[in-house]
């Protein structure tokens, strides 16, 4: 686990990993010598935090966008989530935005600006226009575009200089990375997620665990996930370290891309569905590492520390620097609980909070959505808990109010807003106060991430909803609630015997 | 990016180590969003100095920079390069560079010339013994002179191609050009297109 170069492959050998096969169909010239491949790229997707200089690149080196029509652009990170009507107040906000809206013009790429039904979180936008599919190369600038790996497809995310190398070539070079196999196998009891599988697997193996891999996530606890909960899976690679995380195309796959906007049809569906159920890791295949997960065993997980990695089942106590071997971690742990504010041997359901998020690319699509109404639905929230619901895309928004979730939401109590990253993190005004405590449903937890001085508990959408309701990190388990509930990111039509 | 052979401008005798890249262009300069006109960033902090050595009038238009070791430490920000370039600096040499920076650096068209200490040292008295002193860095025979000093200078021998080719990363890749037109030809009719955009009826 320790080299930091791919196994040698030769063409004899046979048997693929999932990786392998989309890597080696995208290889537009093959690197000789320990030289990088040059990968082609099916699919750009652009914001404006990370794209403003890659367009000025072009500019300067008077270069144009070769593929206008394998990019697509959004605005997301900073958006506000109320008042979108309004001009954005924070002038380096509205200075990020604008220059999207005048490059996008001048080069003429597709965008989906504040107030249209496609803008919302890049990563929840390709996917639900059809434009994530199978067996493609996505990339975008942003590190949480292994999302899009849940459909069987090689994404990644790159930076400035990548984003300006992508506009001007569709191309990049890239060494081929190591691949790691994560097996969950089992069933989740209800009440246990999809967030909760992979904040154990990080919990597992550490932040820097599955650096220079792709993880590709097997057994018969992902097969029984629906796509937005492969969505929650791959989303939070980057937080394991890896380069990407993939979930092996099945008819799941397939049923969710069927008749989306931009999916193919006709013949063109027909040939795609041929060749995507050619991409499974082939029998024999090896992987460069491999790890076990038993999801009989797993309970609904949250963080307690400043890393995704320093996690505990909810029905454990806080630990302790002691309770660590490794000297770095020992000291990790010390100053997480001095940040976090909290005492070693703590039972994590004491834990009060002072806010509840749910939304971002990692939990914001409609199934989290209705997890978390069907926990909260006909309940009041916490006094003093101040809860915002933010859906990943407006096409979400609007979805969930077709379905009477908006209202289910603002009876609760909760604040029912636009889509955008809203408190994802601190770059648009949803932000929590120095001090202020959060169960979020997002991804990351470092030191201010969710603004300055805030504490952030990542949890799924069921604990989030059990945990305002009762104004302490609680699960759904902690609930006297007497019907079934949808559980985030499971197939629909699985039994749930609550 | 310009084809690189050999430049001859004012020196800088920049005595310092250890210059980190949050020096060469303080963080608050990364919330911009070009790629150019960085110049009034560059060592924003000292440049409030009256008597720091860029303010000096001697310096004025200087193209060489010649520092101390551990150059381009800190952060893996672009944007010390750029600021670099923009203020009109075609070379840094220095005793040793940061690993990112000296990448960066190649990738940008600003040679990153790495020079013993001791030579270092040389160069400095010269250049303050007439401050203003024109000094040329040459490429192709890798030498720096000024005044009756002759010195060698490293850099990596892919990277002084690039240079000297003015490559950056997006023309070299496109010279391979025709295998990527190939590659785009074949590429199947089912994979994904943002354009012309589609719009199902039951899309909601
Ligand atoms: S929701 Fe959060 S993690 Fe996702 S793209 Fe936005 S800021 Fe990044």
């Amino acid at each position: 686990m320790n080299s930091t170069e791919a196994k040698p492959r030769t063409l004899a050998e046979k048997a693929r990993t999932l990786a392998e096969k989309v890597w080696d169909d995208h290889v537009v010239v093959k690197g000789e010598n320990g030289e990088p491949d040059l990968i082609y790229i099916d699919l750009h997707l652009v914001h404006e935090v990370t794209s403003p200089q890659a367009f000025d690149g072009l500019r300067v080196n008077d270069r144009p966008l070769r593929r206008l029509d394998l990019t697509i652009a959004t605005e997301d990170h900073n958006t506000p989530t109320l008042n979108i009507d309004r001009v954005i107040a924070d002038p380096t906000s509205r200075l990020q935005i604008d220059t999207l809206r005048r490059n996008a013009e001048e080069f003429g790429v597709r965008i989906h600006s504040l107030g249209d039904k496609e803008q919302g979180i890049v990563h929840v936008v390709g996917p639900q226009l059809g434009l994530t599919m199978p067996g493609i190369t996505v990339v975008c600038g942003d590190s949480h575009t292994s999302t899009h790996g849940a459909f069987g497809s090689m994404a990644f995310g790159i930076g400035t200089s990548e984003v300006e190398h992508v506009m001007a070539t569709q191309t990049l070079p890239l060494k081929p990375f190591k691949t790691m196999a994560i097996n969950v196998e089992g069933t989740l009891r209800p009440g246990v997620t999809a967030k909760d599988i992979i904040l154990a697997v990080i919990a597992k193996i550490g932040t820097g665990g599955g650096q220079g891999y792709v993880l590709e996530y097997r057994g018969s606890a992902i097969r029984s996930l629906s796509m937005d909960g492969r969505m929650t899976i791959c989303n939070m690679s980057i937080e394991a370290g890896a380069r990407a995380g993939m979930v092996a195309p099945d008819q799941t796959t397939f049923d969710y891309v069927e008749g989306r906007d931009h999916a193919p049809t006709g013949q063109d569906w027909e040939d795609a569905v041929a060749y995507w159920k050619t991409l499974p890791t082939d029998e024999g295949a090896v992987f460069d590492a491999e790890i076990f997960i038993d999801a009989d065993e797993l309970e609904p997980f949250v963080t307690w520390g400043t890393n995704p990695g320093q996690g505990v089942s909810l029905s454990e106590a806080v630990p302790g620097p002691d309770d660590f071997d490794d000297p770095h971690e020992k000291v990790a742990a010390q100053r997480a609980l001095e940040y976090m504010d909290l005492e070693a041997g703590t039972p994590m359901k004491d834990i009060r909070v002072d806010a509840v998020f749910m939304g971002s690319c990692t939990n914001s699509r409609i199934e989290d959505l209705r997890a978390f109404a069907s926990i909260i639905q006909g309940q009041k929230k916490a006094d003093g808990v101040r809860v915002m619901v933010v859906p990943g895309s407006a096409r979400v928004r609007l979805e969930a109010e077709a379905e009477g979730l908006d209202q289910v939401i603002k009876d609760f109590g909760a604040e029912w807003r636009f889509a955008g990253c809203s408190m994802c993190l601190g770059m648009n005004p949803d932000q929590l106060a120095p001090g202020e405590r959060c169960a979020s449903t997002s991804n990351r937890n470092f030191e201010g991430r969710q603004g300055k001085g805030g504490r952030t508990h990542l949890v799924s959408p069921l604990v989030a909803a059990a945990t305002a309701i009762r104004g302490t990190l609680s699960s759904p388990w902690d609930l006297s609630i007497d019907t079934a509930f949808a559980p985030a990111g499971q197939q629909r039509n699985q039994e749930v015997q609550a | 990016m310009q084809k690189f052979s050999s430049v001859t401008g004012v020196g800088v005798p920049f005595r310092r180590s250890n210059v980190d890249t949050d020096q060469i262009i303080p963080a608050v300069f990364l919330k911009r969003v070009t790629k150019t006109g960085f110049d009034d960033a560059l060592f924003h902090g000292w440049r409030q100095d009256p008597e720091f050595i860029l303010n000096q009038p001697a310096y004025q238009g200087a193209r060489i920079l010649v520092a101390g070791p551990d150059f381009g430490t800190g952060s893996s920000r672009e944007h010390a390069v750029w600021a670099l370039r923009d203020f009109g600096f075609d070379v840094v040499l220095s005793p040793r560079f940061a690993d990112i920076f000296r990448g960066n650096s190649g990738k940008q068209g600003l040679l990153a010339g790495q020079v013993p200490e001791a030579d270092i040292e040389r160069i400095w008295a010269e250049l303050e013994a007439e401050p203003g002193r024109e000094m040329t860095v040459d490429l192709e025979t890798q030498t720096v002179s000024v005044g009756a000093l002759s010195i060698g200078f490293d850099i990596d021998a892919y990277t002084r191609w690039r240079l000297l080719e003015g490559l950056d990363d997006i023309a070299l890749t496109l010279r391979n050009e025709q295998a990527i037109s190939e590659f785009e030809s074949r590429r199947e009719r089912w994979r994904p297109r943002t354009l012309p955009v589609r719009q199902s009826a039951g899309a909601e």
